[in-house]
This record gives C-alpha cells, sequence and structure tokens, in this order.
C-alpha cells in the first residue's frame, strides 16, 4: 500500500554552472540562470510504500510524517534562498533533479518505507525520484 | 533514475463517429459526442521521460529542448483545431482520447532523437487529460 503526504514551501535559487560561460549558461537554463535570483512555490508529495500495522491500522502514523516532513524539509528550506543559505547547493545546481534527491538523502534515514517524492517546481513541471536506481532501458 | 514531467494545454474540437458503424450505432455509442458539428475540450497532456542526471546541467531532461518538440509535433498542429478536419490521422481514425495518446505518443517518438540525440532521456509516458474527470495514459512503449 502506498500513502502520500503533502507539503510546500517557498523558496529562490539560481541555475547555473560557474564552470560555463554566461552565454552557455543561458542557453542551458534560461531566465533561471539570472544571477539575481528568483523564486518557487514547491510542492512535495512523499510517498511511503508498505503494510498497516495490525494493530495501529496505519503504514505510519501521519502526525510522526508531518513533523519528520516539517523538520527535515520544511525548515530548513522555507524561505530560504537554496544556492547561499542550503548546503548542498553552494556547489549543487538546485535543479528539481537535485533537490528531490537532496530530499531523498534527508528523508531516508527516517523514513525505511521511503517508495518515492514527486517535487513540484510549478503546476507545469515535476519530478518523480525512487533512490538511487539505475536507468534501465 | 529521474522522471521528470511537464504539462502542456490545447484546446481543439472533435467528433466521434466510426465510418465502420451505422449512424443509429454511432448515435447511441457515441451519444452527444457524435453531434455532427463537433464540440471541443481544454486538453491537458503530462509528457514524462526518465533518465540519469547530465553532471554538467545537474537535469535529467532538457526541458526546454521537450517544449520545443512538444511545441512543434503536437501543440502548433492541435492547438484550436478541428481534429478530424485539420489533423490527417483522424481523417480516418477517431478522435477518441485513447487515439490521441497514441498519436501524441507517435509523434513524440518519431522526433524524440531530433530533441535528444544521446542515450538518454528516453520518453516514458503520455497522460492526457480529455476534461479533469477523463484522463487517459499511454507508456511509449506500447507504441511502435
Amino acid at each position: 500500500m502506498l500513502i502520500t503526504r503533502k507539503v510546500e514551501f517557498s523558496a529562490s535559487h539560481v541555475c547555473r554552472n560557474p564552470a560555463l560561460s554566461d552565454e552557455e549558461n543561458q542557453r542551458l537554463f534560461g531566465l533561471a540562470a539570472n544571477p539575481k535570483g528568483h523564486g518557487h512555490n514547491y510542492v512535495v508529495e512523499v510517498s511511503l510504500q508498505g503494510d498497516p500495522d495490525p494493530v495501529t491500522g496505519m503504514v505510519l502514523d501521519l502526525k510522526e510524517l508531518k513533523e519528520i516532513l516539517n523538520r527535515e524539509i520544511v525548515g530548513p528550506y522555507d524561505h530560504r534562498f537554496l544556492n547561499y543559505e542550503v548546503p548542498p547547493f553552494d556547489r549543487v545546481i538546485p535543479t528539481t533533479e537535485n533537490i528531490v534527491r537532496d530530499m531523498w538523502q534527508r528523508l531516508e534515514p527516517h523514513l525505511p518505507a521511503l517508495h518515492a517524492i514527486r517535487l513540484y517546481e510549478t503546476p507545469d513541471l515535476f519530478v518523480d525520484y525512487f533512490g538511487e536506481v539505475p536507468c534501465s532501458a | 533514475m529521474f522522471r521528470v514531467t511537464r504539462r502542456y494545454e490545447f484546446a481543439a474540437s472533435h467528433r466521434l463517429h466510426s465510418t465502420q458503424l451505422s449512424d443509429d450505432e454511432n448515435r447511441r455509442l457515441y451519444g452527444k459526442c457524435n453531434n455532427p458539428y463537433g464540440h471541443g475540450h481544454n486538453y491537458v497532456i503530462e509528457v514524462s521521460a526518465r533518465g540519469p542526471l547530465d553532471a554538467s546541467t545537474g537535469r535529467a531532461v532538457d526541458t526546454a529542448a521537450l517544449d520545443r518538440l512538444v511545441a512543434a509535433g503536437v501543440l502548433a498542429p492541435f492547438q484550436h483545431r478541428n481534429l478530424n478536419e485539420e489533423v490527417a490521422t483522424f481523417a480516418q481514425v477517431v478522435p477518441t482520447s485513447e487515439n490521441l495518446a497514441a498519436e501524441i505518443c507517435r509523434r513524440l517518438k518519431h522526433d524524440w532523437r531530433s530533441a535528444f540525440p544521446g542515450e538518454w532521456p528516453k520518453l516514458e509516458k503520455i497522460r492526457i487529460a480529455e476534461t479533469p474527470r477523463n484522463i487517459f495514459e499511454i507508456e511509449a512503449d506500447e507504441i511502435e
């Protein structure tokens, strides 16, 4: 069974690779390369997989999940400039893919049943991540 | 592995009518959707591609390249069109959302290599909402 909890946060970021020229960054990242930064209302859906506990009838107490998500994700990310205030984005480009992977690394130690994270950068762009599984054809 | 999904919209009209059925059978089967004048929808499509991270960009899919591919192959030919009369495939094929999903998938697969010449990313699936209540999904592997 899958259970999913959704949380939201707002943050700013810049997507640019310092090893590349301004023109190359502009070509790769477009408006997102603006060095002053810009922001999004991010939406995170965290899905856990498991069988309901025979006593409680729950895969995980949603209150506990809420506390973990607030502590590990919303607390560090909300109303921050990711590149300047949230490691590892001082050295890792805060693309949607890299953010969702960082979230996985933050949550995995606390959520053994973690199955997937979906991160919406906007309603029109989201990334699903299932941990470090290799790409198959 | 990352699955990146981009959402697009277009508005188009269609009429569900099979040339292999009688007029009565068409009316019975398709109901209001068989109205000879056609009717329209605000279609919402989600295009999903999967792949590993590109080390230089930190992304799995160049969304600008995907946007250009979808704009040229799907949005431009379908936006504000009568699908039956203005999209060649649907002169013969009934433009149900099942067939529309397959046609979109076929178009994107056909042009995929021009937008993404490398091994990755790969087109994974197309999801199309004809209305917010009717949703159709096709895996890219289902289409030749």
